[in-house]
C-alpha cells in the first residue's frame, strides 16, 4: 500500500461526505416536499408524461397499490425489453448486422434464454451479463431495451425507499405515495440533469458517443484492429448513476472507452455512491431527526472502509506465486503499479482498482474496472461478502436504504429482546408484523443464494445437454479447485444481491444458468422489495411514540456498533461455510504454493 | 388487472423513447457537435489517410523496434471486438506455469503463456540476466485487453532493445520514455504510466 493510494481514498470519501447532505437536501425536495429549481423548466414535461402515460399522478396509493403499480410496470417493461431483444435482427441501428444472417463470425446469438436472463437482470438492477456488449447487442438495444432500465429500474428503488421512509415519517396514516410520481419525478429531476452533465464529461475524458459502425485499423505493425462504436457515453452515465452496472462493452469500466481516465473513474466511484448516500440525509430529515440519517450512513461508512482497507492490502501484497517467477511485485519499488496486476489497468493502479471494486459491491453497482476473478483470495473475498451482506452498505438507489433500514428494525427488535421492551425506532413501535416482514427479507436472499450454488455444484448432466453444452453444471467454471466454486458462488451472490459483477470465468451464457441466475435476480429483487413495501405499510398505520426515558437511542454510537455487529452476525452465519470453501481455503492453498 | 397492466405499458412506452431514444440522439447531437474528436474514438491516422488505431485502445507490438504493451487476453491479443480479462484465479496453473497445446486436439490450440513462459520471453528478449526482476505489468494480462499504457518502469527496460534495434543511442530513447510519462492526473489521480502507441509514433517520427 502507498500513501499516493490511501490520499486518492481519503480524497474520494472526503468528497462523498460533503456531497451527502446537498445531494440529501435535493432528493427531499423532489421526492416530497417540491421546489425544486428544475420544476419551472421540465413541470410542463412532467405534466405530459403523466397524461401520456394515464395516470393520476396525485392520487395518494396504500402499500398494496403501490407495489402492485411496481410489479406490473416492472413486468411489462420486462416483456418489452425481452421483445425488443429477440427482435433486434430486424429492428434499425443495427450497423454490425447482429442476430441477423450478416452479423460477424465472432457474434453471439441472442437466444430466448439470453433474452430472458438479460431482460430479467436489466429489469430488477441487477445487470449481469451473460454476454458481451460489443458482440452481441444493436445500438437501439443497447439504448432502448437495456438503458430504459438503467433509468427505470433505479428510480422504482428510490420510490420503494421512499414509501418505506414516508411509512415511518407519516403518522396514522395508510398511503405511501404513488408510484408513477416518484418514477417519473425521480427520473426526470434528479438522474436526467445529473446525466446530461455527466454524459458530456465522459465524452471530454474520451468516451465515445456516435452511431458509426464499427472502425478498422490498421495497426502500426500492419494488423487490422476492429475498434468498436456507439452511443456508449449517455448509457455509462446513467449505468453509474443508477447503481446498474451493465457495461456497454465486455469490459465494462476496464475499457478504456467506457473509463478513460483516473478522474473519469474518481467520478464513477463518486457516482455510484452519491445518491444513497444523499437518501439517509433524506431519511433523517423526512423523520425530523438528521441524526438518524447520520447514524445508518455512519454503519455504511464503517463497513465499506474496513472491506477497502483488506481488499487494498491484499492486492498490495500480491500473489506470492508470481513473485516466485522472478516477477517484481513489491509496492515499494513499484507504488501502485507493483503487487496483483493481473486483471487490473495501469491507468488505475491497485488503490483505485481494490476501492472500486469495494465501492461496486457494497452498492449494488456491479461495473468493474478490474477483473474480480483474477483478485486475490482475500481481495476477492470483499467483493463476495459485500454482495452477501444483502447490498446494504450504500447498496442500490433507494434499494440500498430500504435494505439498511429493515436492519435497523431487526436491531431494534435484537435489542428489545435483550431488556424485554417492545422495540421503537423512530418513533414507530416495531411489532411482530413488521419484523416478520424484515426476516422474510433477509431469508429470501440467503436461501437463493445458497440453494442455487449447492444446486449448480452438483448438478450431474451428460455433455452436450442442451440445458448446459459443457454437462455438468460445475464443468462451466473457468478455473479449477476452491477458485472455481467462489465462481459459481460469486454469479448467484451477485444475481441475488441485485449487483452484476461476476468471476466472469464463468460460462453462464448457457439455458441452465440464464434461466436460474435469471430467477435469482428476480427472487433477489421482489422478493426483497415487497416486505418493504409492506413494511412501509403496516409502519405508516402506527401512531406516533414520542422518545421516553425507556426508549433505545438509534442515533447514537452504541447502535451503530449494534448495527453492525447484525449485519455481520447474520453475513457471517449464513455465508461463512460457504466462503470458507472458496476464497478462504484458497488463500491457504496460495501460501502452500499450490496449483490447480 | 388491467387496471394496472393499462397504465404500466403507456408509462414503459413513454418514458422507453425519452430515455432511450430522446436522451442518447441528444446527446449524441450534442457530442459530436463540441467534441468529435473524442465522441468518435481519438483515433489516430497515417499521413496517407487509413486509420491506425486509437491513442485510447492499446494495439498489439511485437517487433523489437517497438515498445511491447502488456499481454492480452482480448481475443486473439488486442482484439477491439472482444475486450476481456484473463478471468484466471491466482492459484490457476495456466496462469502462473502456462499451459502446453494438447497435441490430441487437433485444430484447437490450449497453449497458454502463463507469468512464468512471459517473464522468461520478457528478459530474453530485453537482454536481461536470469536473476533480473521483470514488472508485474509486463507479465499480468490486464482487465479489458487492451490496456494502452504500461509502468515507466518496464517501459524504462525496453528502451535498451529499442534503442540497439532501432541503431538510436539509448539516451535519445530514453528521453522520448521519460518525455512521454504521463503524470497522475491532477496531480494525484490515477498512476504515472506510459501510452504505447504514442510513445511507438514519437519513435516512428525519428527515424524519418
Amino acid at each position: 500500500m502507498t500513501i499516493a493510494g490511501w490520499l486518492q481514498i481519503a480524497t474520494y470519501c472526503l468528497v462523498l461526505l460533503i456531497l451527502t447532505r446537498p445531494t440529501g437536501l435535493y432528493i427531499t425536495r423532489v421526492m416530497e416536499t417540491g421546489g425544486s429549481p428544475l420544476e419551472p423548466a421540465l413541470g410542463p414535461l412532467e405534466r405530459l408524461i403523466y397524461r401520456l402515460a394515464g395516470v393520476d399522478a396525485d392520487k395518494e396509493m396504500r402499500w398494496t397499490g403501490y407495489a402492485l403499480a411496481l410489479l406490473a410496470f416492472s413486468m411489462i417493461s420486462m416483456l418489452f425489453t425481452y421483445a425488443l431483444l429477440r427482435l433486434q435482427g430486424f429492428l434499425p441501428l443495427n450497423p454490425m448486422g447482429f442476430s441477423t444472417p450478416s452479423a460477424p463470425a465472432w457474434a453471439t446469438a441472442m437466444t430466448a434464454d439470453l433474452a430472458f436472463n438479460t431482460a430479467a437482470s436489466f429489469t430488477t438492477n441487477t445487470n449481469w451479463q451473460s454476454y458481451s456488449g460489443e458482440g452481441t447487442m444493436s445500438y437501439l438495444s443497447q439504448m432502448l431495451a437495456l438503458a430504459l432500465h438503467n433509468w427505470v429500474s433505479a428510480a422504482a428503488g428510490m420510490g420503494a425507499a421512499m414509501a418505506l421512509i414516508r411509512g415511518f415519517a407519516r403518522h396514522s396514516a395508510d398511503t405511501v405515495g404513488n408510484f408513477f410520481r416518484d418514477l417519473v419525478r425521480c427520473s426526470l429531476y434528479i438522474l436526467f440533469p445529473i446525466c446530461f452533465f455527466y454524459t458530456l464529461f465522459l465524452v471530454w475524458q474520451g468516451s465515445i458517443q456516435n452511431f458509426a459502425p464499427y472502425t478498422v485499423a490498421i495497426t502500426l505493425e500492419g494488423a487490422k484492429q476492429i475498434i468498436p462504436q456507439g452511443p456508449l457515453a449517455s448509457q455509462e452515465a446513467i449505468k453509474m448513476l443508477g447503481i446498474n452496472g451493465g457495461g456497454f462493452l465486455n469490459a465494462n469500466s476496464a475499457h478504456p472507452f467506457e473509463n478513460p481516465t483516473p478522474l473519469s473513474n474518481f467520478i464513477e466511484m463518486l457516482s455510484i455512491f452519491i445518491l444513497p448516500a444523499g437518501l439517509t440525509y433524506t431519511f433523517g430529515k423526512l423523520v425530523k431527526d438528521t441524526r438518524q440519517g447520520w447514524a445508518l450512513l455512519a454503519a455504511m461508512f464503517a463497513l465499506f472502509l474496513a472491506g477497502v482497507a483488506v481488499c487494498y492490502h491484499f492486492e498490495a501484497a500480491g500473489n506470492p506465486l508470481m513473485a516466485r517467477q522472478g516477477v517484481e511485485i513489491s509496492t515499494a519499488g513499484l507504488g501502485d503499479l507493483g503487487g496483483n496486476m493481473e486483471g487490473k489497468e495501469v491507468r488505475f493502479g491497485l488503490a483505485n482498482s481494490a476501492l472500486f471494486a469495494t465501492i461496486t459491491t457494497c452498492a449494488s453497482c456491479g461495473a468493474v474496472n478490474c477483473m474480480h476473478d483474477s483478485l486475490t483470495p482475500m481481495g476477492g473475498l470483499v467483493p463476495l461478502i459485500n454482495i452477501q451482506l444483502g447490498e446494504i452498505v450504500f447498496g442500490g438507489v433507494g434499494s440500498g436504504l430500504y435494505g439498511m433500514l429493515v436492519f435497523a428494525v431487526l436491531t431494534v427488535f435484537i435489542a428489545g429482546l435483550m431488556v424485554g421492551r417492545t422495540p421503537e425506532y423512530v418513533g414507530k413501535k416495531i411489532e411482530q408484523k413488521d419484523v416478520k416482514m424484515a426476516m422474510l427479507f433477509v431469508l429470501a436472499g440467503s436461501f437463493s443464494t445458497l440453494v442455487l450454488t449447492a444446486l449448480s455444484s452438483v448438478l450431474e448432466l451428460p455433455a452436450g445437454s442442451p440445458l448446459n453444452p459443457p454437462g455438468a453444471t460445475w464443468h462451466n467454471v473457468n478455473n479449477a479447485a476452491a477458485h472455481g466454486f467462489s465462481e459459481i458462488l460469486y454469479s448467484f451472490s451477485s444475481c441475488t444481491g441485485n449487483n452484476g459483477s461476476a468471476f466472469a470465468g464463468l460460462t453462464s451464457n448457457t439455458p441452465f444458468y440464464n434461466v436460474t441466475l435469471g430467477l435469482a435476480t428476480l427472487i433477489g429483487r421482489f422478493i426483497m422489495m415487497i416486505p418493504a413495501i409492506a413494511l412501509a405499510g403496516s409502519l405508516v398505520a402506527k401512531k406516533y411514540v414520542p422518545a421516553s426515558s425507556g426508549t433505545f437511542p438509534t442515533h447514537g454510537w452504541l447502535f451503530v456498533v449494534l448495527l453492525i455487529a447484525v449485519i455481520l452476525i447474520v453475513g457471517a452465519l449464513t455465508f461463512f461455510p460457504a466462503l470458507t470453501l472458496g476464497p478462504v481455503v484458497e488463500h491457504f492453498l496460495m501460501h502452500c504454493g499450490r496449483l490447480f | 388487472m388491467l387496471e394496472q397492466l393499462i397504465p404500466a405499458l403507456r408509462a414503459t412506452v413513454v418514458l422507453g423513447v425519452l430515455t432511450g431514444l430522446v436522451f442518447p440522439l441528444l446527446m449524441t447531437a450534442l457530442c459530436q457537435l463540441l467534441l468529435p474528436y473524442e465522441a468518435n474514438g481519438s483515433l489516430v491516422r497515417h499521413k496517407d489517410g487509413h486509420i491506425i488505431g486509437s491513442t485510447l485502445i492499446g494495439q498489439q507490438f511485437a517487433s523489437p523496434q517497438y515498445f511491447h504493451g502488456r499481454p492480452s487476453a482480448a481475443g486473439s491479443g488486442y482484439s477491439g471486438e472482444a475486450s476481456a480479462g484473463s478471468n484466471l484465479g491466482p492459484t490457476s496453473a495456466r496462469l502462473i506455469v502456462g499451459q502446453q497445446d494438447n497435441p490430441t486436439t487437433a485444430g484447437v490450440d490450449e497453449s497458454f503463456a502463463g507469468v512464468k513462459q512471459l517473464a522468461d520471453a520478457y528478459r530474453k528478449e530485453n537482454l536481461l540476466s536470469a536473476q533480473d526482476r521483470v514488472p508485474v505489468d509486463a507479465v499480468t494480462r490486464s482487465g479489458s485487453g487492451l490496456d494502452p499504457h504500461i509502468s515507466p518502469e518496464n517501459a524504462m527496460l525496453q528502451a535498451r532493445r529499442v534503442a540497439s534495434a532501432r541503431a538510436l543511442p539509448l539516451r535519445e530513447v530514453a528521453a522520448l520514455v521519460e518525455q512521454h510519462t504521463q503524470g497522475r492526473q491532477l496531480g494525484f489521480l490515477g498512476e504515472p504510466r506510459v501510452n504505447v502507441l504514442e510513445l511507438n509514433l514519437a519513435l516512428d517520427e525519428i527515424k524519418r
